[in-house]
């Protein structure tokens, strides 16, 4: 590919620049030079030499990729061949298309006879282009690299501007992230708006019926009642994960920092937190294979009607387990971080191990535990696999945990999987509800940082 | 008093040649708690090395010697707080009114309870003023009701000499406290469990001087009511408020006397050398 040689050819030529910006440099200092005469050493000088001569240039091609393909249909386009294209602008724009990818190798064969003849006024183009850029950007190589080497002098700032340019490109990959997250922020906004331009936000988020299947028309739609989704996503993630997630949870870290031998605690503890990162669809089977089925037998034995197969406590349950190490770490953490003053304080007083860890350890660490279970349950309401697997898909309103509910995650999967339309109210209410879904988790997450962030700032 | 005093210095100087065994005793009044031939092993350091002292009941006896003399692991040894360190082995005998304290049958607790101890730092449990009090209390059961207790938390506080700056926000955290404050919230809450002894770890080494001079005047005050021990790296501290001194050095008791006698007329060179500054 041209294009990744001339990549390359600019990385070496950035290389060059680099050695002779550094050779100018390091002629600054001779013997005769007072101690604050040049300001920064070579390799500085050649380094800014450097990104004088690659950055300009990759720039220019960052440009030139995206603005090239409008010049080049043009060029196509005024060729001859052009003259016989069809003036319809749909069937014009596919043939163009056509002869584009053929042209630049990505396609064999023509469907169309009339793209075939546009190969070669758009092979032309391309390679004309193609090669103007390739000279535009080897122009700036030089004019950057020159320009930058003549301005080399002894007092140059050259340190304190390639620090500026490394800050800068640090700073860039930490918005990466941030940006993204933005990013899916708005598409959630967009797709969500559409929705809501065709089921009212209210009959969305306090219906109770959830039956996107069975809508017809594209006004007045019923069955968007989010709020069975929302109690079993809560049923599941919030109340019954957190009943076996937060005692257990606690109890073991109580045990490893308090009771445990430290080299018992030395391997316990890698244990537990190998578990948090046990693939959750490993999880999903363990719940839809072994704990749902025991769970509707033990519910039969003892009369229970309604068990299912697939029920809000097998989900839950499992879900728990899988949450604990996460609870555990977390509370470890905090109470660990409880000066050790405070437990001598305790015992000095005469207070045993228990009583110093229920009246002193635990409320002092607190908030840093609550701020864990808080993050906890917002990772246990965006959980997705296991639910999808053991909680099934009824939408029910029920607070016997041994009946099949639904989540928000569950839903999105089974709204957006297999064909549909994009632009149908059934498939914009998973963006709907994941709109919903992110709100939740991040206010949940930003508590939890805060409540935590207190919490630190009490002790430091 | 002086007679006691004088044997005990004299019987030291005659026998104290190569084999430096203090005097154990140094004073009067009632015995309080007792060690013999104590050492303390950190693994395979030891870091006490046969310490043998009297506490009496009328007197402040301080600690002094350099930082690592082991002067505060021997002070832990006198409530068991060594205990919390898995590493830490005591050996020798140690009592309170007579009974061997590191016996199978005392309860560490109990034990805590009439053996009291103040930290370095300032340690308020994060909690209120009145619960950081009635906490001792409450753990021992020591009031019946609810006037009981608030009865023993205002007696602590007026005895920590704090209930004037503090008896208006009872409810407020103890952490909010100014360090000082906070440091006699920390005996006073020693104090709210009726302790025998108080031990106090360099009680003043995270406070200001006024902050400190209150300490000090506490101490004076309190000394009669408990039989007070007293680690300090402050000679001048250990002048003011204590009437006995032991001055340790690599883990071993070097003298042991009336601190008046220790400042002026020491019988150890190694005392002298360290009482003038030569080292320490």
């Amino acid at each position: 590919m041209t294009g990744s040689i001339l990549f390359l050819l600019i990385i070496v030529l950035g290389g060059i620049a680099w050695f002779f910006g550094r050779v100018k440099a390091s002629r600054f200092s001779t013997s005769s030079t007072k101690r604050g005469e040049v300001h920064s050493l070579p390799a500085y000088h050649g380094w800014y030499v450097a990104l004088w001569a690659i950055g300009p240039a990759l720039l220019f091609l960052v440009i030139w990729s995206f603005s090239s393909p409008a010049l080049i249909t043009d060029a196509a386009l005024a060729s001859p061949a052009a003259e016989q294209l069809p003036q319809d602008a749909f069937a014009r724009g596919s043939i163009l298309a056509e002869a584009r990818s053929i042209a630049s190798g990505q396609q064999v064969k023509a469907f169309n006879p009339l793209s075939k003849s546009m190969v070669e006024p758009y092979k032309t183009a391309i390679s004309y282009y193609q090669t103007l850029g390739a000279i535009a950007a080897l122009l700036l190589v030089f004019a950057g690299g020159a320009y930058s080497w003549l301005r080399l002098k002894p007092e140059l700032r050259a340190r304190t501007k390639i620090e500026r340019i490394t800050m800068m490109a640090l700073l860039l990959a930490s918005l990466i992230a941030t940006i993204t997250t933005v990013g899916i922020f708005a598409s959630l906004i967009f797709e969500s708006a559409r929705f809501f331009s065709m089921v009212s936000p209210i009959d969305f988020l306090f219906g109770t019926e959830w039956n996107p299947k069975a809508v017809a028309g594209p006004r007045g739609e019923t069955g968007f009642g989010a709020i069975p989704l929302f109690w079993g996503t809560v049923f599941i993630g919030a109340i019954i994960a957190m009943i076996v997630a937060i005692p257990l949870g606690l109890m073991s870290a109580i045990y490893l920092t308090q009771y445990a031998p430290p080299n018992f605690r030395a391997w316990m503890k890698p244990i537990l937190e190998v578990l948090a990162g046990v693939p959750t669809v490993v999880y999903g089977y363990f719940a839809a294979l072994t704990v749902a089925p025991a769970l509707r037998d033990f519910a039969v034995s003892i009369g229970i009607s309604g068990a299912s197969s697939e029920s809000a406590l097998a989900a839950g349950v499992v879900m728990g387990i899988m949450i604990i190490p996460f609870v555990s770490s977390m509370a470890d953490d905090s109470i660990a971080a409880v000066p050790s003053a405070m437990r001598d304080g305790s015992l000095a007083m005469g207070a045993t191990k228990s009583e110093t860890i229920k009246k002193v350890l635990i409320p002092a660490a607190l908030p840093g535990v609550v701020g864990g279970v808080l993050l906890a349950v917002s990772r246990a309401i965006g959980e997705t696999m296991i639910v999808v697997m053991a909680a099934g898909l009824a939408a029910n309103m029920t607070a016997n945990p041994f009946s099949s509910v639904t989540t928000v995650t569950t839903q999105i999967v089974q709204l957006l999987t297999g064909d549909q339309e994009f632009d149908s109210p059934k498939t914009l209410a998973a963006f709907a509800l994941g709109l919903v879904l992110f709100i939740v988790t991040l206010l949940l997450n930003l508590i939890a940082l805060r409540v935590v962030k207190k919490y630190r700032e009490a002790y430091e | 008093m002086t007679d006691l005093v004088d044997s005990a210095s004299t019987s030291e100087s005659s026998t104290m040649t190569e084999s430096t065994v203090p005097a154990i005793s140094a004073g009067d009044g009632p015995l309080k708690m007792t060690t013999r031939n104590v050492d303390v092993f950190y693994g395979e350091k030891q870091a006490i090395n046969g310490v043998s002292i009297d506490v009496t009941m009328d007197n402040v006896t301080a600690f002094i010697g350099p930082s690592g003399c082991g002067k505060s692991t021997f002070l832990r040894c006198l409530n068991r707080m060594n205990d919390t360190i898995p590493i830490a082995k005591v050996t020798g005998d140690i009592t309170l009114e007579g009974e061997d304290i590191y016996a199978p049958k005392m309860d560490v607790v109990q034990l805590r309870a009439r053996v009291g101890m103040v930290f370095q730092k300032p340690n308020p449990f994060p909690k209120s003023i009145y619960d950081n009090i009635a906490y001792g209390p409450r753990i021992h059961g020591l009031a019946t009701s609810k006037d009981e207790l608030d009865n023993i938390v205002e007696t602590s506080l007026q005895r920590a000499g704090l209930w004037g700056e503090v008896q208006d926000r009872l409810q407020d955290s103890g952490t909010a406290l100014s360090g000082g404050q906070q440091q006699r919230l920390c005996i006073a809450r020693a104090i709210a469990v009726d302790p025998e002894v108080i031990l106090m770890d360099e009680p003043c080494s995270a406070l200001d001087p006024i902050a400190t001079a209150k300490i000090e005047e506490l101490i004076h005050e309190l000394r009669g009511k408990y039989a007070i021990v007293i680690v300090t790296h402050n000679m001048q501290q250990a002048a003011r408020v204590s009437q006995r001194t032991a001055f340790f050095h690599l883990g071993t008791l070097v003298e042991y006397g009336v601190t008046s006698d220790i400042f002026t007329n020491p019988t150890q060179e190694k005392t002298r050398d360290y009482i003038t500054g030569r080292y320490g």
